[in-house]
């Protein structure tokens, strides 16, 4: 267990996190972004934990951090498809470029 | 190397590949199935590191609750069969020198920083210890945190309703 060090979770948990970057730039629809985003919050996540096992073991902050974060990323989830369904009936289709009404 | 090392690495090359596949297959419903794998490995990193209940956690909401939330979504509003178009060349390629050069800089500044331990004890918990910290009202209790995100819950659940709420034509 101790013999990786914290630097080789912390590089999974930023490979994750520029990974979900990546989808974030090129998708352009709307259910992959989300899928990105999910990536994101989870490699903060990895961090949270990692950093309290690691640096903190006499608390459980971390542990918190990350049942709230997963909670509000549940609630996130659910409103961005909600609207997504939305949108999709009114322009049937979820393409970013598609849903223009609001651009100045 | 000991097994636990080796397992690391794998889990870890388990969750960048299927993250890699996530945000780059062609079709979409493939896309959420290789999400579903990352967020599974994932939930294996959590119980590496010994902590069951976060990875138990993971598995119930985001395996059970979200990927199939985003499944459900795919049915209704995509032909999953079919591939998605393909991203600009200059886009893929602007997209990946910023990732590739934003994930050297952190990496830069993560690996010349030096973590040192806060203590030295030894990490364990168990659930009650959990359940006993988060609804304490004490200083380090979570009580206050916890009740915001059951109201959250309860707004984002009211809110996904009305906005998916098909509205009928009026009858007269």
């Amino acid at each position: 267990m101790s013999e990786i060090p914290l630097t080789h979770i912390l590089f999974v948990s930023t490979a994750l996190f520029f990974i979900g970057m990546y989808g974030l730039f090129t998708r352009r629809n709307m259910i992959t972004m989300l899928m990105a985003i999910e990536l994101i919050l989870n490699s903060v996540n990895i961090n949270f934990v990692a950093f309290n096992k690691y640096l903190y073991p006499g608390k459980m902050d971390g542990v918190f951090f990350t049942v709230f974060i997963i909670t509000i990323a549940a609630a996130e989830a659910a409103v961005a498809i909600a609207i997504i369904i939305n949108v999709y009936r009114n322009h049937k289709s979820i393409d970013v470029e598609d849903a223009g009404e609001l651009k100045f | 190397m000991s097994a636990s090392v080796i397992i690391f690495y794998i889990i870890s090359a388990f969750i960048l590949g299927a993250g890699i596949l996530a945000v780059t297959a062609k079709k979409i419903f493939r896309a959420a199935i290789w999400l579903l794998f990352s967020l599974v490995g994932i939930a294996a990193l959590y119980f590496w590191m010994e902590m069951e209940f976060i990875a138990a956690v993971q598995i119930i909401v985001y395996v059970g609750g979200i990927v199939v939330l985003i499944i459900f979504s795919i049915f209704l509003t995509q032909k999953s069969g079919e591939e998605m178009p393909t991203p600009l060349r200059s886009r893929t390629l602007f997209s990946i020198i910023a990732a590739i050069a934003g994930f050297a800089l952190t990496f830069l500044l993560i690996s010349q920083h030096a973590f040192a331990p806060n203590s030295n004890k030894p990490f364990s918990y168990t659930i009650s210890d959990i359940g006993l910290q988060m609804l304490s009202t004490t200083e380090h209790g979570y009580v206050l945190p916890f009740e915001v995100v059951s109201i959250l819950l309860l707004a984002a659940m009211v809110g996904c309703i009305v906005i998916a709420m098909k509205i009928k034509p009026q009858e007269k």
